[in-house]
């Protein structure tokens, strides 16, 4: 089958890619490349996709599909990333579908995705963006040039030919900018091999353009934060159903989210962090009554479920007269401020009203005592406490 | 043909997945692999994974605090 438009549905399409081998319709020339490597003139060209999640990456990918490149998407777990983990813990989350958006995109493009673990490497980048923070603790244009240097190398390992994301200039006011784009492709080292197909018509010609592995009159030239053009190509592609993220792609640029990882690091003395670190501010209610200790409070059973799996990393608390939330307490606390955590556990339970609440203490050693406490009336509660 | 095991309990999605990623590179096909996990999100996303990557699911069990997902190696 000689070249081919794929104008039709993306089951349709999935059905050809399985039935058919061909290999595209981009005719290449020799080539200045970075890489020394023997090209045909046939050769079918390979781009690695940033896929989020999100829309934007999405048609992103779907648009040089579209141009017969061979596509595999690539996705980074920072561990703040927004996915299915709130949605797994908490109950009234356990109806919605589980599902891993960037998995989803990948299966609906149909193409592979490979998901890198990169919480260690992505510490630096939060500890200590270069380009500052957005709103919030997000390093936006580190984690950009981070996450792009890192589809780089996976590109030069693996034998393609370039990047693509889903960009679109003007978007994001921080990182989404004219000026920052060039940022992104020199950090990054991906220099003009990192292409955006959804504002490519507003940028100078990348490698993949000028060589004419794509057309640039089939890219676009989005701009700014309007997202009508985006949901109206979803609309063309026959796209629905995708994930329409309220902030960003990460925790990072939720300002609770963020107040919460500012104590943390306030309270530790350092911008350090572990996973079980970040993965707790996810979860519960978080007050700090004292400076050198805090609770985390359990919502509902799928959080308590989830706290209870550090009993034996943190102290604990629980009431044993009523039923109620598990509370970790990470810190140093003495006997007067176990009282006023018992105080606080007693007022997060079903005895909340009653004169006394007993509550277990217990240390992450297993040693448990039993504390009968009156339960924190709402106004012995300071605002300040909670994070 | 062996059988493997992949212990990913308490690990949550994405990351059982990306353990799994790691260790299919590891299997010849044909090989079946145990991944034992318990965030439910893993039900939905090993299997979609591997629906993409061409391995193929061959069963799904849950006991009493974990879930097992059988995999086959493409
Ligand atoms: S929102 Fe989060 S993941 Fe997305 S670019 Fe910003 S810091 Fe990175």
């Amino acid at each position: 089958m000689g070249p081919f438009l794929f104008a039709g549905s993306l089951a349709r399409r999935r059905r050809h890619r399985a039935v058919c081998s061909c290999r595209g319709f981009a005719l290449v020339l020799p080539l200045p490349l970075r890489r020394p490597k023997a090209y045909s003139m046939t050769e079918q060209r390979k781009a690695v996709a940033l896929i989020s999640g999100g829309l934007d990456s999405m048609l992103a990918a779907r648009l040089i599909l579209e141009q017969g490149i061979h596509v595999e998407g690539i996705n980074f777990f920072t561990g703040f990333c927004v996915e299915g983990h709130t949605h797994a813990i908490r109950n009234h989350h356990r109806q919605k579908p589980k599902r891993n958006n960037a998995l989803w995109v990948a299966e609906e493009l149909g193409i592979k995705l490979h998901i890198i673990d990169v919480i260690e490497e992505y510490k630096d980048i939060v500890i200590s963006p270069k380009h500052g923070y957005g709103a919030n603790l997000n390093p936006c244009l580190d984690c950009k040039a981070f996450m792009v240097g890192k589809a780089s190398a996976w590109m030069g390992q693996n034998d393609f030919d370039f990047i693509i994301t889903g960009e679109v200039i003007g978007q994001r006011p921080k990182s989404q900018r004219r000026d920052t784009m060039p940022l992104v492709a020199r950090e990054s080292g991906a220099f003009d091999r990192l292409l955006r197909p959804l504002c490519a018509k507003l940028l100078p010609p990348t490698l993949p353009e000028r060589e004419g592995w794509v057309q640039r009159e089939k890219l676009l030239g989005l701009n700014g934060r309007n997202r009508k053009p985006q949901i109206r190509l979803a609309a063309r592609f026959g796209i629905d159903d995708y994930a329409q993220p309220a902030g960003g792609c990460c925790f990072l640029t939720d300002r609770s989210y963020a107040n919460k990882l500012s104590d943390f690091w306030q309270a530790r003395g350092d911008k350090s962090y572990e996973l079980d670190d970040i993965m707790l501010l996810k979860v519960g209610r978080h007050l700090r009554p004292r400076a050198h200790f805090k609770l985390i409070v359990g919502r509902d059973e799928g959080e308590n479920n989830f706290l209870s799996g550090y009993r034996r990393q943190y102290p604990h608390l629980y009431p044993t007269s009523h039923k109620g939330a598990l509370v970790l307490l990470t810190g140093k606390a003495n006997s007067d401020d176990l009282q006023l955590a018992a105080r606080l556990t007693a007022r997060f339970s079903q005895g909340r009203d009653a004169a006394r609440v007993s509550i277990a203490v217990c240390d992450a050693d297993g040693h448990q005592q039993t504390l009968t406490v009156r339960p924190l009336t709402p106004n012995e509660i300071p605002p300040h406490w909670y994070l | 043909m062996t059988r493997h095991e992949l212990d990913a309990r308490r690990l949550l999605c994405p990351l059982p997945v990306i353990r799994v990623q790691e260790k299919m590179t590891t299997l010849p096909s044909g090989d079946t692999l145990d991944v034992l996990c318990t965030d439910p999100g893993a039900l939905n996303d090993i299997p979609a994974w591997c629906r993409i990557n061409g391995h193929k699911v061959i069963d799904t069990r849950t006991e009493e605090h974990h879930i097992i997902i059988t995999i086959e190696v493409g």
